[in-house]
């Protein structure tokens, strides 16, 4: 296996990549650590004729603590980002999501802004940014844009990112107090795409939960927030009637689909199973 | 295409090559270099067949372009032993048969490799999740986890 030929371009400023971008248009993609595209190249599923290579582009990597917010560079490596106290401390849903992503060998490449520019609708990363309420950042010829995660992610691999712009950094609130996080998947094997997944933010005040954020991934084209169970659920503590009135109210939020790996239906069972499980976490502490 | 010009270390030596973009370093070691023991399982990351590191890091080889490796240090499986002198990871693999076919071997020596570097003394469950990403479809995994536990503990001087 092997890509089909292309050039290859390894621009030193953002501005620089702006201009190939501009240039070349839907011919160039954009190469930051490869872990997905790689694989569509290698599958020639994708047959870009320019690569623009952005590992040089340093200062779109790290991560940095900036009032309420923690900001994420685009080129910052899911291995840093797993190992990161600051993640830990201020943003422990994304801590609790990463070793659930792929193996380390890929989280030591991959990069969080490839994973969501890529948009993959099984991926752990978009869910959890929409569940945290994350702003992405977007850089094109007129500046910089900032956009709700939950506007990211407009369907099947498709985001808000125009033509000539370039996703380059992350913004999450940092966890306020009184909340908590919950993160759990179910996959045939640890570190495969989740055949069900979700993540979970709220506030919990002696086993009450309030604004809960539950949003689901690989049920649907993008993270699917679940509105009705989420609202179900305010001002409840966690026990089998409020669980069940949960799980009730999920039917209202997803339509899961059948492919190879599972039928709708066992999907959408795993949904409430998970649903249970992240609940009764939340609860617990 | 033109072909790049990459300088790079590899296993300690300082290797100069010509490469096409659409070359992976994958392709890069095996092809141009004749440094085979890296194989292509899947060349999607699912396997770690062609497990190398960059810079000190595992990576997957067939998910990294060879111009990409300019002014890097490259370590394969062929670095791992000391002349004739095994590596304690691949002697233990020798002597509790962690292998058979040896298409994964190479991948997974590496991975182990690095990590018993992060990790000098795993848990049994530790190691499964560290060499997760390795697939093996002859051994069942069993002698695998006990060679790279008595390794870990030959290595740790214990």
């Amino acid at each position: 296996m092997k890509p089909s030929a292309f050039n290859y371009a390894k621009p030193s400023s953002v501005d620089e990549v702006l201009g190939l971008l501009s240039e070349h248009g839907d011919e160039a993609t954009i190469l930051a650590g490869g872990q997905s595209l790689m694989p569509t190249m290698n599958m020639r599923l994708s047959a870009p004729s320019l690569v623009i290579d952005i590992n040089g582009l340093v200062d779109l990597s790290g991560i940095s603590s900036d009032g309420d917010s923690l900001r994420i560079g685009a080129l910052t490596r899911h291995v840093e980002i797993e190992n990161s106290p600051e993640i830990a401390k201020h943003a422990p849903l994304i801590a609790m999501a990463m070793p659930s992503i792929a193996h380390p060998a890929i989280r030591n490449r991959g990069t969080m802004g490839g994973s969501v520019a890529m948009a993959d609708p099984a991926a752990e990363l978009p869910a959890c940014l929409c569940a945290l309420g994350a702003e992405i950042e977007i850089t094109g010829s007129g500046g910089a844009r900032k956009v709700a995660a939950t506007d990211f992610f407009r369907g099947l691999y498709d985001t808000d990112l125009g033509d000539g712009e370039i996703l380059t950094a992350i913004e999450i609130p940092k966890i306020s107090a009184g909340y908590r996080s919950a993160f759990d998947e179910l996959a045939r094997r640890h570190g495969d795409y989740a055949m069900c997944g979700v993540a979970a933010h709220a506030k919990v005040d002696g086993g009450t939960i309030s604004d809960l954020r539950l949003v689901f991934f690989a049920v649907g084209g993008t993270p699917v927030a679940a509105a009705s169970a989420s609202a179900a659920m305010e001002g409840q503590s966690v026990d089998d009637n409020s669980i069940a009135a949960a799980q009730a109210a999920l039917e209202e939020d997803i339509s899961p689909f059948d492919d190879l790996h599972c039928s709708a239906t066992l999907r959408m069972h795993y949904a409430k199973e998970l649903t249970k499980h992240v609940l009764t976490t939340l609860a617990a502490g | 295409m033109k072909k790049h010009h990459i300088s790079a270390t590899i296993n300690g030596d300082e290797v100069d090559f010509l490469c096409e973009t659409s070359e992976t370093l994958l392709d890069v070691l095996r092809d141009d270099l004749n440094l085979t023991g890296a194989k292509e399982g899947c060349g999607t990351g699912d396997c770690g067949a062609c497990s190398v590191t960059l810079d000190g890091v595992l990576v997957c080889s067939c998910l990294v372009l060879g111009v990409e490796a300019e002014g890097k240090e490259i370590e394969t499986i062929e670095g791992m032993a000391d002349g004739d002198e095994l590596h304690p990871l691949q002697r233990k693999f020798v002597e509790h048969i962690a292998l058979q076919c040896g298409i994964c071997t190479p991948g997974l020596l590496i991975s182990a490799r690095s990590l018993l570097e992060k990790n000098p003394d795993p848990t049994e469950e530790e190691v499964r999740f560290g060499l997760a990403g390795n697939l093996c479809r002859c051994t069942g995994y069993q002698n695998i986890i006990k060679a790279v536990m008595d390794a870990a503990q030959e290595m740790r001087g214990a």
